[in-house]
């Protein structure tokens, strides 16, 4: 449990803990993990006009990695395109996190819920017909 | 007050500066070896393990020659169930523990049943974490040669009913080995009164030295074990290697001191334990307690807090050393197999904290750390989206998760 | 009193103590504990186990930290041999300490074949004895690197590569030479070798078999997974602290040691041969430890010898302490073929780091005293007793 700088600055600061309102048709949501596995990530983007993510917010039950990875990514989201996000690798997180083997499936569920966050946006903007 | 605070006692204790004292002459200048019979470097240091051995009876109620010293309870749990499995092969080949003993005990068990043809019943424990005596007596076959069950839970303190379970045994004729890891020292046990046929002992769980141990083993009647340390035959030959007499004083000290300080020790230490439990549950909401309240040591407190991942509050809490399950099995991630034993669910096995006090936690100690664990554990909720579906009124019971 | 039984135990070098009296208070968490507390615990493990890799030059993933040079006989045979299924045949050293003479034992009883390694006059097997040994179905074998009683060394190095060719581990009880001798396991060729702490002046209670990185061996304690699950048990810290700091500095002091122990050992022996025609001097035609010299006078009573010692203040050894307060002659002298009255009157004397120059002056005095006087009470009265 010795954690690497950047770990331990995400975990004591973290970046964009919150909620945006999941009603909003702006906003996707993402939530993957799941309690029995000791994490469930919940991340949420909302989309500008432009097909630009504005603000991202995240919360994550879990340990100090995945909370640090959760952390993270909502700083890389925010600004790019939807695509541009989707081309986030778990890779890069535990990269930059310098995470180790154990915690590589942290930066995993990263990953998952920025897809899942703009797959939800996505089927919204879908049915909404816009 | 100093940070940081250790609270990790079960798995364990720092060194009674006392037991160091007595311990120090022996390493350096009274550094001959007991099994030298030629000359005093040898003769003294005999003298001190045998008034060691003494200590440690004195202890437990037994005969200074019913203790065998070992290099820790690891070694003492290795040695009962597997000398006595191998011994008594003739007249039995089944084994009864349970499935919360320490994995000292599983694993040999697993070892014996893999590989030498035993067959091991792991009984459940009830939710409180205490055997049931009625499954137990049940459970106990004309093919039983040993039952093997601790005498206070690692993870969850509970204490084990060690006077019904050594009388059962004693009754239907089968051997009782007891782990007493954590329980000796802790609170009076007596091998006679509780018909105990085998007690595995520890330095380090009792403010002793780390790499020291032994094994109580009965003679009268007598109880038979075959070796897994073989040579010169010390330890009458159930245990052979050269014996580390400063590791064996400071043992023989930790038990003295132990007994005479017992009664005292452990009501101050339930004051604190108690305190503890009492401070964080009066400000937050969703904390569950593992195991017994009552039949439990008195420096346990095994706590889930709901909707906190446990390992991220070890690292709110950095400057508090505590464990989230045992100290040997926290560094797989897997939630604690003691807590699914009792029946609390994968989700809050994640979420629990051990906390052990003892010998020299102090009321600020305690204060302190109910006052950063209620800080820590509302930030977290703060930032957790179960905390969040919780509040909304979502059972995340029935959630259907993806597993990954 | 001056101590000449360093075979038996050394004291602790400079710096173990205070080593380990440090730990002892500082290190109090338990190593497999994820806190600072058990990650600080778990350092010096790690440090100690880096010191002890440099006594042998091996890589430090290869120690697994046992509770002495016993354990870790026990631990590399039975090791073997359980992974073997208990099924095959073992060479062992006929001079092998008792630790590893009472695996034998045991094997023999879980239905093995276990044969004994004859050694000849001078105390050494014959490699050629082995060579001829090797066939299928053969699961270990284990000689060791030095003797405890006479000190003379095994031709490891060229047993090693025999065994190695036949694809038999090869154990060697490096106890009483780890710390004497410089060992390099990338030139001997072993595949497993014990060592304990006390002997080179660490503590009591901690000891390390070394394996080769290929080899699997099955655990002897079992239920914890320390050791990279070889060997459970909480670790004993501070032990392991002062195991290393004690090789680290055998490893600075062996080369002058050596010299200067070899020096003296041999002038002491060369002066009580020159007052004693009938001194018999074991395995003196064998390469031997610089430390360690086995004594014998045909007819004297080695253990009268070791209490008239003692008497006049010099702790010496009858032969290994394990053994010693028995009145027969040791299996060790039994097997290089000496006569039982010259074998019952064997006398071990061991120096060690701390040993002095006039130590041994004085030692010379009182030994020479004390066979004069045994011998005129020893006369043709006494004949028979």
């Amino acid at each position: 449990m010795a954690y690497n700088d950047k770990v331990l600055d995400h975990y004591e600061n973290p970046r964009n803990v919150g909620s945006l309102d999941k009603n909003d048709p702006n906003v996707g949501t993402g939530m993957v993990g799941a309690p029995s596995c000791g994490d469930v990530m919940k991340l949420q983007i909302r989309v500008n006009e432009q097909g630009v993510i504005d603000d991202a917010k995240f919360k994550t039950f879990g340990c100090g990695s995945a909370i640090a990875s959760s952390s993270l990514v909502t700083e890389w989201i925010k600004g790019k395109t939807l695509d541009q996000a989707l081309t986030i690798k778990n890779t890069q997180v535990a990269e930059e996190l310098a995470l180790p083997p154990v915690k590589i499936h942290c930066s995993v569920l990263a990953e998952d819920a920025i897809k899942s966050a703009i797959q939800d946006y996505r089927s919204k903007r879908a049915v909404g017909g816009s | 007050m100093n940070l940081p605070i250790y609270m990790d006692y079960q798995a364990t204790t720092p060194m009674d500066q006392r037991v160091l004292q007595e311990m120090l002459p022996w390493f350096a200048e009274k550094f001959g070896n007991p099994a030298s019979r030629s000359h005093p470097f040898g003769w003294e240091a005999d003298r001190a393990v045998e008034k060691a051995r003494q200590e440690v009876a004195t202890l437990i109620g037994a005969d200074p020659r019913e203790i065998v010293f070992t290099s820790g309870a690891t070694e003492s749990d290795n040695l009962a169930i597997t000398g006595v499995a191998r011994f008594y092969r003739d007249k039995g080949n089944h084994i009864i523990t349970l499935t919360t003993e320490h994995k000292a005990v599983l694993d040999t068990c697993r070892h014996l049943e893999a590989e030498e043809g035993f067959q091991v019943t792991y009984l459940p424990v009830r939710p409180n974490g205490l055997v049931d005596l009625a499954a137990l007596a049940a459970a106990i076959t004309d093919r039983t040669i040993l039952v093997s069950i601790m005498a206070a839970n690692n993870e969850i303190g509970v204490i084990q009913p060690l006077a019904e379970i050594g009388a059962l045994c004693r009754s239907r004729k089968v051997l009782f080995h007891c782990d007493g890891a954590q329980g000796v020292g802790k609170f009076p046990l007596d091998v006679n009164a509780m018909n105990i046929d085998l007690l595995s002992i520890s330095g380090h769980k009792i403010y002793g030295p780390k790499g020291i141990g032994a094994l109580y083993v009965r003679r009268r009647p007598r109880v038979r074990l075959k070796a897994i340390i073989h040579g010169g035959g010390h330890e009458r030959g159930m245990r052979s290697g050269t014996l580390s007499t400063p590791l064996i004083v400071g043992l023989g000290a930790a038990c003295r001191l132990a007994g005479a300080e017992m009664v005292e020790e452990s009501r101050r230490v339930k004051e604190l334990r108690d305190h503890l439990f009492q401070g964080v549950t009066s400000r937050l909401t969703h904390v569950e307690l593992n195991g017994d309240l009552e039949s439990r040591l008195a420096g346990n407190l095994n706590i889930s807090f709901g909707f906190v991942e446990g390992e991220s509050l070890m690292m709110a809490i950095k400057d508090v050393a505590v464990s989230s399950g045992s100290a040997c099995t926290s560094a797989s991630l897997e939630p604690s197999y003691v807590l699914r034993a009792l029946g609390v669910t994968e989700d809050l096995a994640h979420t629990s904290i051990r906390f052990g006090l003892g010998r020299f936690t102090t009321r600020e100690e305690v204060d302190y750390v109910i006052d950063l664990v209620i800080r820590s554990v509302s930030k977290l909720r703060e930032m957790s989206p179960l905390w969040e579906m919780m509040q909304e009124g979502i059972d995340i019971k029935s959630v259907q998760w993806a597993a990954h | 009193m001056i101590y000449l039984d360093y075979n038996a135990s050394a004291p602790p070098r400079p710096g173990v103590v205070e080593a380990m009296q440090s730990c002892l208070t500082r290190l109090i968490g338990n190593p497999s504990a994820v806190h600072a507390a058990g990650r600080a615990a778990r350092q010096g493990v790690d440090e100690a186990r880096r010191q002890v890799a440099r006594l042998i030059n091996a890589h430090h993933s290869q120690v697994i930290f046992t509770s002495g040079g016993t354990e870790a006989n026990s631990l590399a045979l039975l090791g073997l041999a359980a992974r073997a299924g208990f099924r095959g045949r073992l060479l062992l050293g006929a001079t092998e300490h008792p630790s590893v003479l009472a695996v034998g034992q045991v094997l023999v009883r879980r239905g093995m074949e276990v044969d004994w390694i004859p050694v000849d006059a001078s105390g050494r097997v014959d490699p050629d004895w082995i060579r001829r040994e090797l066939r299928a179905g053969l699961v270990a074998v284990s000689v060791m690197h030095a003797n405890n009683e006479t000190g003379v060394l095994q031709p490891i190095e060229e047993i090693g590569p025999l065994c190695r060719a036949a694809g038999v581990p090869l154990h060697t009880d490096a106890i009483q030479s780890a710390g004497r001798l410089p060992l390099d396991l990338a030139t001997l060729p072993v595949a497993l070798l014990s060592i304990s702490a006390h002997k080179l002046g660490g503590p009591k209670g901690v000891g390390a078999l070394v394996v080769d990185k290929a080899l699997a061996i099955e655990p002897l304690l079992v239920g914890g997974g320390q050791e990279r699950n070889r060997r459970a048990g909480t670790e004993n810290v501070a032990g392991i602290v002062g195991f290393g700091v004690a090789a680290a500095a055998a490893v600075a002091a062996m080369a002058d040691e050596a010299r200067r122990l070899g020096a003296w050992r041999d002038a002491l022996e060369a002066d009580l041969a020159a007052r004693m025609p009938d001194l018999h001097i074991f395995g003196r035609d064998a390469p031997r430890l610089p430390n360690t010299s086995l004594l014998g006078w045909p007819g004297l009573d080695g253990e009268a010898l070791v209490m008239g010692l003692d008497l006049v203040g010099f702790a010496v050894s009858g032969g290994s302490a394990c053994s010693s307060g028995k009145v027969r002659a040791s299996h060790v002298v039994q097997a290089m073929g000496a006569e039982e009255a010259l074998g019952r009157s064997a006398l071990r004397v061991s120096l060690g780091w701390d040993t002095r120059a006039e130590d041994l002056q004085r030692f010379r005095e009182g030994l020479t005293g004390l066979v004069e006087r045994l011998r005129r009470m020893s006369g043709p009265l006494a004949v028979g007793n």
